[in-house]
């Protein structure tokens, strides 16, 4: 199993770990219910080093990123960033990603590490043949942390690198933070505010130490795995294994607004917009569960005696104090009376609005 | 972590009491522990059978799902009715306020597979991943 720079500091902070995606990485440290809290309340700080990098460049890389991006890579300036799936010609996803432009010429996209070396793969074979472009994966060279929650602004503050609070949403930029160089941007897989940054990865230990001294008085602590997939699913935000998938296109996981089909030619177009025209056969939906009881992925979803849909990702949600989850339903069923088969009990599910959870 | 000399502990990491003829059970120490932070709990009915080894309810916490079984036969006295709500007493106090049922013993105590706090200790330490 692979380890993060930051391995031995995790150890050291009490961290428990856990295999993902090839990587023994921490799922906790203080509990999760505390991280999560912290996130929600004040800030959190993650080790998310196993997340690949993509490097893009040159006069034919906008040509590339819209080949393997469903989303519409034109539409970003310099300094900006997008969500995109990648798609196979058959609509399935081959990983869902953030799309950072730092230059006209120059991209970088951020996958999964369940998929990083399967995104590599692909995108260096989508580059064959093209003139004036060049990929690069720069994961192992590349630690990456996310500072999250209300407060992260103000430790960014406190941290000196107060340019980082004039980012928008999505926005992108190469600054030093600590001392170090970093690509800094103001993306998050929390549902609050908060920075990712990009750091040369023997960099990533002192980054990581300083934001938690920085963020210290203000109640700032790191954040396994276990906080990110609750902090996640309260904000809807999809799990590559669980919202998608190879069979599940981003039409069905209620991307379609990621997926642009007026944008030219790219990988799984013509799926995609045969699916569009005919209605994805599944709908993803947000339940809420009403009798006692937790629904948890591969539960099955039924209306009335009858199987309909599966869970993707489920758990009690820790702000909204209930059960939630995200299932995947047959459309013609998705405003039946749902029900989650919990081992062998039927408990009443009803549908919510998504996200779960929204910051205000 | 701890583990009160009076009670005797299982192989599946409950715990149990026997006062007379009402044995107290729950989830020891090292369980909790290893679950992480506990959001739900299903105990069985009142006046329900149960046969040792079947299972009783359910922890749950924030990521896993881990079935408690009966460690002797008996007959479901009671149950801990602050569970359903405060979830989180069977981590902050797994012996005292997160018991979970009190059995009515159906025959003299069977203590076949229940270990002291040091066979316990010892098991813990053997096996692998604990």
């Amino acid at each position: 199993m692979r380890r993060t720079a930051l391995f031995e500091l995790h150890r050291e902070a009490g961290a428990r770990f856990v295999e993902f995606g090839g990587w023994e990485m921490p799922v906790q440290y203080r509990g999760v219910l505390a991280e999560h809290a912290a996130v929600r309340e004040r800030a959190g700080l993650f080790d998310v080093s196993h997340m690949g990098e993509i490097e893009v460049e040159g006069p034919g890389a906008l040509a590339l990123c819209q080949d393997v991006a469903t989303n519409d890579a034109s539409r970003i300036e310099p300094g900006h960033a997008l969500y995109t799936p990648w798609c196979d010609e058959r609509g399935g996803t081959i990983d869902d990603t953030i799309l950072y432009r730092l230059a006209p010429e120059r991209w970088m996209f951020c996958v999964n590490a369940s998929n990083a070396a399967t995104c590599a793969a692909w995108i260096a074979e989508r580059a064959r043949g093209r003139e004036g472009v060049r990929v690069r994966d720069a994961s192992d060279a590349t630690g990456l942390l996310a500072l999250q929650g209300p407060a992260a602004a103000e430790v960014a503050a406190r941290l000196g690198a107060g340019d980082l609070a004039g980012l928008p949403r999505f926005g992108v930029a190469e600054t030093r933070v600590a001392g170090v160089s970093c690509i800094a941007a103001r993306t998050g897989y929390t549902g609050e505010d908060g920075f990712e940054l990009f750091a040369p990865v023997e960099d990533s230990p002192r980054l990581w130490r300083a934001i938690l001294e920085a963020g210290a008085p203000l109640g700032i602590e790191p954040i396994g795995l276990g906080a990110r997939d609750t902090l996640r699913l309260e904000a809807a935000l999809p799990l590559y294994g669980h919202e998608l998938s190879r069979e599940i296109s981003p039409l069905e996981a209620g991307l379609g607004w990621a997926v642009r089909l007026d944008k030219g030619p790219f990988r799984g177009r013509d799926a995609l917009a045969a699916q569009k025209a005919s209605g994805p056969p599944r709908r993803l939906v947000g339940l809420r569960l009403v009798d006692p009881g937790i629904a948890r992925a591969d539960h099955p979803v039924t209306a009335g005696d009858e199987v309909v849909g599966v869970v993707t990702s489920g758990t009690k949600s820790p702000t909204l104090g209930h059960a939630i989850a995200l299932a995947l339903v047959r459309r013609e069923a998705v405003d039946a009376a749902l029900a989650v088969d919990v081992r062998g009990r039927r408990l009443r599910a009803e549908r919510v609005p998504l996200p779960f959870y929204r910051r205000t | 972590m701890e583990f009160p000399e009076e009670l005797r502990y299982t192989r599946d990491h409950e715990w149990i009491a026997v006062d007379g003829d009402v044995a107290t059970v729950g989830i020891t120490d090292h369980a909790q522990h290893e679950l992480g932070d506990v959001v739900f709990v299903e105990l069985p009915a009142v006046g329900e059978k149960l046969e040792r080894a079947e299972s009783l309810g359910v922890v749950e916490s924030t990521k896993a799902v881990s079935d408690v079984f009966a460690p002797i036969s008996g007959e479901v006295a009671e149950v801990n009715d602050g569970l359903p709500g405060s979830p989180e007493l069977i981590n902050e106090d797994p012996y005292g306020d997160g018991w979970m049922v009190k059995i009515k013993l159906a025959g003299p105590l069977d203590s076949a597979g229940l270990m002291t706090a040091a066979e316990y200790r010892a098991y813990l330490e053997e096996s692998p991943g604990s």
